[in-house]
């Protein structure tokens, strides 16, 4: 494999590593504030995506993407409201079992809504066949389109969590709820809010990688499990980590489609994550005492 | 509690699955009898899975790649041609063993492979040691962890079975031969064996209940709802914790691949739809629909729930029913839909809560 070759995997393996970590921070930002692991969780993304497209049809695009990911958004919050809000007191395994209701009712309805054809945005500028070289590799200028995109995201999360009034308020939530509410601060509404933004930016992670990887209406389950590798392999509820993570696993599936059979592309993330599982819970960068305390 | 008592579901269920027969031999709608007989096979699966979430607490999001383990490996072995082997020497210890079993394909040509009997053995051995080597490290994980586990040990399952030829890909195995019984008797789709295979399965069906019901109210039982109720305390009282849970676990994957192997060989075929994670969920919402920690409930509910569905009752809308259900039972009715508050007192019968 010559260096053109491996920069051409390479960046490949970094564009969809960068979905991965859209995906687990948006697992992470629920997690933090609820403690739950959202599965309809790459439900987002699609609903992102086919709301984008239906609107495309007679909106320019990047209104399309706008009203697509504050309609995902508004999805997101609805469903807090409607299913996990009346089960807030329930264990674990019960609001498993009901987001995991959730995201097959998301998936019934958007096969019902979009049947199951295979549908994509146009490319946001050039067309599928336009490239740009670097180092030698020639890549889709959506390609930097996806990666422009996830550094927008992560660092305006980044800001958002340290430096506004609201996004602190829910890290103060991930610490400690009772405090945070002797605080004044309305964790009710904190949960809500942290479904609508992980719904947010899935629907825009979804936008984005749609003219890639095109989008179907049961591609969201086998999202969600590659972000939830991510978010575990960074250490669940650690979003800049789950960046890190989520490149690796993206350059890893490369690594594995450049050298094996396509189909085993899907057994990769699964692989790292039963690996992940067994041998560190707590994530490939977190120092084994901290996550002791955190569980206790 | 008495044996009278905890036999008296056994025997009301026998009476109610004669009934069942009687009547619709009566209407003359015995095929019928055909979606119930394949519903008493998932209920097999459901069974199980209610040992492990009922009792362990323990969730699994795969148990339909163990009810898969069971019936490809049945279907492979029954199915394989082994008479390019011809006389080599395992091949005439199989023989001596009465391992094998010859029969014709629709040409005429003469087929060697493997006695269903031995297609079973090999299936249950291989899915109590797959359950095994996947508990052994698993069950160490608790609540998310798990699920996610559970649920990426049946997406690799079902990769696998859509990627090997030899487990047919997207196309499945078909023509897998009927499975022959003692006394003549067979598991066999067709018409004629219509009621005879409905006993069958329902036979197996109440073993595996009595089985269970037997667990559950044994040590093991006690010990296995002490881990659910506080893992902690459990092991603090001298639980070796994990030991159990593993061995439900092993447990559970039999009963799944148990149901796996009849139902192949009554399908005559299985297909990769069989082992979809949406299969492995539709198992825990009837566990869940059932009440978790009721075994009646929770085979009740395999039975309604499965013939309803593979009737078509729910049309296009099957998985969006199971995912309403799921949701609608963990909201409002988390002790399944026997113990509903309301409904606890006219339907106390079947709605005993479990006590040692």
């Amino acid at each position: 494999m010559d260096f053109a070759q491996i920069v051409q995997y390479g960046l490949a393996g970094i564009t969809v590593g960068s979905v991965y970590a859209i995906v687990a921070i948006g697992f992470n930002i629920i997690y933090n504030t609820t403690g739950v692991i959202n599965f309809a969780q790459g439900e987002f993304l699609i609903i992102g995506a086919m709301t984008a497209i239906s609107l495309s049809g007679f909106l320019p695009l990047p209104v399309a993407i706008l009203l697509a990911v504050l309609l995902t958004t508004a999805v997101g919050g609805l469903i807090e409201l409607v299913f996990i809000r009346p089960a807030r007191d329930a264990s674990v395994l019960r609001l498993i079992v009901i987001t995991i209701g959730v995201s097959i009712l998301v998936r019934e309805a958007m096969l019902h809504i979009w049947d199951e054809k295979v549908r994509s945005l146009p490319y946001f500028t050039g067309t599928s066949v336009s490239t740009v070289s670097i180092l030698g590799a020639h890549i889709s200028p959506q390609v930097l389109w996806v990666l422009a995109v996830s550094a927008v995201v992560v660092t305006g999360l980044t800001l958002f969590f340290r430096y506004t009034r609201v996004g602190r308020a829910m890290r103060a939530c991930a610490d400690d709820r009772m405090a945070a509410r002797l605080c004044g601060i309305n964790e009710r509404w904190m949960v809500t809010l942290s479904f609508m933004l992980s719904a947010g930016i899935g629907a825009l992670a979804g936008c984005v990688v749609s003219p890639v990887t095109q989008t179907q209406y049961d591609m969201g389950a086998p999202l969600a499990i590659k972000g939830f590798t991510v978010a575990v392999l960074g250490g669940l509820g650690n979003s800049l980590a789950a960046v890190a993570a989520g490149l690796l696993l993206g350059l890893l599936e490369q690594a594995t489609v450049s050298q094996f059979p396509n189909a085993y592309k899907e057994a990769v993330s699964i692989v790292v994550l039963l690996l992940v599982l067994v041998f560190r819970p707590s994530g490939l960068f977190s120092r084994g005492e901290i996550s002791a305390l955190r569980s206790a | 509690m008495t044996p009278l008592r905890r036999y008296l579901p056994v025997l009301t269920a026998v009476l109610v699955v004669v009934l069942l027969q009687v009547a619709l031999s009566a209407a003359g709608a015995t095929y019928y009898l055909t979606q119930l007989t394949m519903s008493a096979y998932y209920a097999l699966v459901v069974i199980g899975l209610c040992l492990l979430m009922g009792y362990a607490g323990q969730v699994s999001l795969g148990h339909a790649g163990f009810f898969a383990i069971g019936g490809y490996t049945s279907a492979v072995l029954t199915t394989c041609n082994l008479s390019a082997f011809g006389q080599t020497s395992w091949i005439t210890s199989c023989r001596w063993l009465g391992m094998l079993a010859e029969r014709r394909d629709l040409y005429g040509a003469s087929i060697l492979s493997f006695a269903p009997w031995a297609g079973f053995l090999a299936a249950m051995c291989l899915a109590g040691i797959i359950a095994f080597l996947i508990g052994l490290p698993i069950l160490r994980l608790k609540g998310h962890y798990l699920a996610m586990a559970t649920l990426g040990f049946g997406l690799i399952i079902y990769r696998i079975v859509l990627a090997a030829p030899i487990f047919g890909q997207a196309d499945g195995i078909s023509n897998v031969p009927p499975f022959p019984l003692p006394f003549g008797l067979e598991v066999n789709g067709r018409p004629a064996f219509r009621e005879q295979n409905y006993y069958l399965a329902w036979a197996l069906v109440m073993a595996a209940m009595v089985l269970a019901v037997n667990l559950v109210h044994s040590r093991v039982g006690r010990a296995l709802r002490s881990i659910h109720q506080g893992e902690e305390v459990a092991h603090s009282l001298g639980i070796n914790t994990y030991r159990y849970k593993l061995a439900t676990f092993v447990a559970s994957s039999l009963f799944a691949a148990a149901g796996g192997v009849f139902l192949t060989h009554y399908n005559g075929s299985i297909g990769p739809s069989e082992v979809t994670v949406m299969k492995s969920v539709r198992y825990v919402a009837i566990v869940a629909v059932g009440g978790m920690a009721n075994l009646w409930g929770a085979m009740l509910m395999a039975i309604l729930l499965n013939f309803l569905s593979l009737r078509g009752v729910m049309g296009t809308y099957d998985d969006a029913v199971f995912g309403a259900i799921l949701i609608v039972i963990m909201l409002a009715a988390p002790d399944g839909l026997l113990r509903l508050p309301r409904w606890r007192r006219p339907m106390h019968f079947l709605s005993r809560r479990p006590h040692g």
